[in-house]
């Protein structure tokens, strides 16, 4: 019984832990994630039923199509992917450790035999000499040499980059690291928006879904700026002054733009758009012609404005340019009796010209304000240094993984009475053609060395 | 001399490589090879020099707006077919197989005829979203992505046509006609594995700049717009066949198969978003 409930644990364990399960989920997220480029995701239920109908919109809510990379079962797929990587990399690791911590010091014959890269010469001498001389080949070819001895007979062994067994560890760990991260800033963070007039301050933000969130400080908005590219109206900036305010004193001021944002208190505040905010109004001066007096005042556009003895006037339309004249208005002016006066028009640019209509008042336009407000992206998140950190490890371990490979020699020596009997085999855990050449090479020149140096030494 | 003159000897010189591939797979002629792969290392010192140019001259007509050439559709489909020429050239220095050049040029020359015939290639202020360096570091290590997987495909669909006839194929000697000359199907095999090594850190990279660049202006470093999701998709497609080749078997022709999916998935993410669906990268409907 305790054997056959064992050997269930066992098949779960060996399941959460197959690569094939990975491969399955891997497939799974790829074929699903589909869903969601084609059917568009949090929209409203109007614009769903306009496209594909009431049946089918029940259909998507009941599937959670709505907003799927954050439905029940998108998620599922997304944790049974991290489990399956925490317990594959539990599993596998004890391997790898195995490879630092116990280095293969003494080739078995298996070894020997069954390497792709093996060689066997014999040469004279004395199994230390000739130890030392291959030994020192290999460690100026290759890497430095460990020296063990066993049954009389003399290893050697050296290892190059074995921390490249680690890189696809490295490469999961992160992936887990980056879902870690995305976590805690969904579950610490907010993403909202807030839009500030010109001049104005707000000390709350509200979420997509509108819920507000107090800041805990207060952000103005002195100004607003939008510049264009010449002769068009793609926009080339915009940005806006931003001032923090703590208990009313100002503890930042920076003028954002859009890719660089302020961060206060982990708080990031984004240039995301901008509007005009209500009626822009107009700068006028009116001059009484009679008495020479001047009024300089500001003019809503259909608004009327009050001028002396009775007289008002009201400016009822305004174009950026006007015949390639510049900025106009046309007005109209009130007499004391209510009567409307005959519209005429004032050009920005040519201030004099209006003095020769020969009114009650002349007028002159000196500038027109339209009033901004900045929209803000509002974003917190706790988690984002998390998710870089992944990132660069994500990097760091693929490239480990690819480029780098543990490589390893074994060499033995024998002394069968007449001669040294010296074996030698290596393999690499990637990349084996490069590893074939190098040890062709190394293989040489422990040949050589060693079978040139035992005359001498007789001699 | 301006940019645009250059990417037409660009173009020229990739057609003739190309034309020269196929006479060496037909002719057998060392010579023949050599001297394509001549022309394409000219097409693409050429194409390099047209980029610095078209560089330079951006800031000739923007002023201090100008930027790296990789902003729109037609600059970044140029640079595709610069980064396949890089990727291939590395290949070829290190495999030396020279009838691989007939299968991966047609897809940079195609790129470059369909650049300057369709698309609009006039040099455009940037709105301010895309006045970032992280655009030029996320396009630059996407396309280089994209261009190991192109390299892979076209070795994939070598192996796809020789593993066939080899398998048929009797006897001792080897086998004769246009096929003989491809590479042996191990390497094939080997490089579609290689180049999907290139690619892969270098999509991770893309993706991981894209995120970056997002952050900055958006404040969202992952909002599952479509593009963000099919780069996605594509990158599981390589996890997926990386795991499959080294645990699975999954060798020879399922590798070749799943590389060819691959790119289809990449060119979807590349040119089916902006065409087909809608989101945020949509310079595509320039
Ligand atoms: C999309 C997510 C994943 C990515 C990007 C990824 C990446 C990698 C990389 C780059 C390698 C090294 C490849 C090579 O040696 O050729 C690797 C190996 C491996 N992966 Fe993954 N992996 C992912 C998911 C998984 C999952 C979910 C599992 C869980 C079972 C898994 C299990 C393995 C194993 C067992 C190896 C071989 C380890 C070794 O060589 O010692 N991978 N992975």
């Amino acid at each position: 019984m305790a054997e056959t409930k064992k050997s269930f644990i066992d098949r779960v364990w060996d399941f959460l832990c197959s690569l094939k399960l990975a491969i399955v989920l891997v497939l799974l997220l790829a074929l699903t994630s589909i869903i969601g480029t084609v059917i568009l995701q949090n929209g409203s239920p109007a614009a769903y039923i306009r496209e594909y109908g009431q049946a089918n919109y029940e259909l998507f809510k009941k599937l959670q199509f709505i907003d799927m990379y954050h439905s029940t079962w998108f998620i599922g797929i997304l944790a049974l992917f991290s489990i399956n990587l925490i317990c594959c990399s539990i599993k596998n690791f004890p391997r790898v450790w195995r490879f630092v911590k116990q280095p293969t010091l003494i080739a078995s014959p298996g070894i020997f035999n069954g390497s792709a890269n093996r060689a066997e010469f014999s040469c004279k001498g004395s199994k230390q000499q000739v130890a030392e001389k291959i030994s020192s080949v290999i460690a100026k070819e290759f890497a430095k040499t460990t020296l063990s001895e066993k049954d009389d007979k003399l290893y050697l062994f050296a290892q190059k980059g074995i921390y490249s067994r680690f890189g696809a560890y490295i490469t999961h760990v992160s992936i887990l690291i980056i879902m870690a991260g995305a976590v805690i800033g969904n579950f610490w963070g907010y993403k909202a928006y807030v839009n500030i007039v010109e001049g104005s301050s707000i000390n709350q933000v509200s979420t997509r879904n509108g819920v507000p969130i107090d800041l805990g400080f207060t952000v103005r908005c002195d100004d607003f700026d939008v510049s264009y590219y010449p002769n068009s109206n793609r926009p080339k900036d915009y940005n806006s002054d931003l001032v923090i305010l703590e208990d009313g004193k100002e503890v930042v001021h920076k003028r954002i733009e859009v890719n660089d944002p302020l961060t206060y208190k982990g708080i990031k505040f984004y240039q995301s758009s901008y509007g005009s905010a209500g009626n822009g109004f107009f700068k006028i001066k009116a001059t009484e012609v009679a008495t020479g007096k001047v009024f300089e005042v500001e003019a809503h556009q259909g608004k009327n404005v009050q001028l002396s003895n009775g007289y008002s006037f009201a400016v009822t339309n305004f174009t950026e340019n006007d015949r390639n004249f510049g900025p106009a208005i046309q007005l109209h002016v009130n007499s004391p009796d209510g009567n409307h006066g005959a519209p005429f028009v004032v050009w920005q640019n040519h201030p004099t010209i209006d003095s020769k209509r020969g009114g009650a008042f002349s007028f002159a336009l000196l500038g027109y304000d339209q009033p901004f407000f900045t929209g803000l992206q509002v974003a917190k998140d706790p988690g984002v240094n998390i998710v870089w950190a992944g990132c660069f490890l994500i990097v760091f371990g693929s490239l480990t993984a690819f480029f780098f490979s543990h490589k390893r020699i074994w060499v033995s020596l024998e002394d069968d009475g007449k001669k040294i009997k010296v074996k030698m085999a290596g393999n690499a855990h990637r990349n084996q053609p490069g590893f074939a050449l190098a040890f062709d090479e190394i293989q040489q020149q422990v040949e050589t060395t060693a079978k040139n140096s035992s005359p001498k030494k007789e001699g | 001399m301006d940019s645009g003159q250059l990417f037409n000897f660009t173009t020229i010189a990739y057609f003739t490589a190309m034309v020269l591939f196929f006479a060496y797979i037909a002719t057998k002629n060392k010579t023949v090879a050599f001297i394509a792969t001549l022309v394409s290392l000219a097409g693409f010192l050429i194409q390099t020099t047209a980029l610095g140019l078209r560089w330079y001259e951006s800031y000739q007509i923007l002023g201090v707006d100008g930027r790296a050439p990789l902003t729109n559709l037609y600059e970044s489909v140029v640079f595709f077919a610069w980064s396949i020429l890089l990727i291939y050239l590395l290949m070829d220095w290190k495999y030396k197989q020279r009838t691989i050049g007939a299968f991966v040029l047609p897809i940079a020359l195609f790129s470059m005829l369909w650049a300057q015939m369709s698309l609009h290639s006039s040099i455009d202020p940037l709105v301010p979203a895309l006045q970032s360096n992280w655009l030029t570091y996320h396009v630059i290590t996407c396309f280089l992505g994209y261009a190991g997987f192109a390299v892979a495909f076209g070795v994939s669909i070598m192996y796809l046509m020789k593993i066939g006839k080899e398998e048929k194929h009797q006897g001792d000697e080897p086998m004769g006609g246009i096929l003989g000359m491809f590479p042996p199907t191990k390497v094939l095999d080997d490089m579609n594995y290689k180049a999907i090594m290139i690619g892969f850190p270098l999509l991770t990279l893309g993706i991981v700049t894209g995120a970056a660049w997002a952050y900055y202006a958006w404040g969202t470093y992952w909002s599952w717009d479509p593009k963000e999701t099919w780069s996605l998709i594509v990158w599981f497609l390589y996890a997926a066949f990386l795991h499959a080749r080294f645990t699975r078997g999954w060798v020879g022709r399922r590798a070749a198969w799943l590389s060819v999916i691959g790119f289809a998935a990449t060119l979807f993410c590349y040119l089916g978003v902006n065409l087909v669906l809608s989101g945020l990268h949509s310079y595509g409907s320039a």
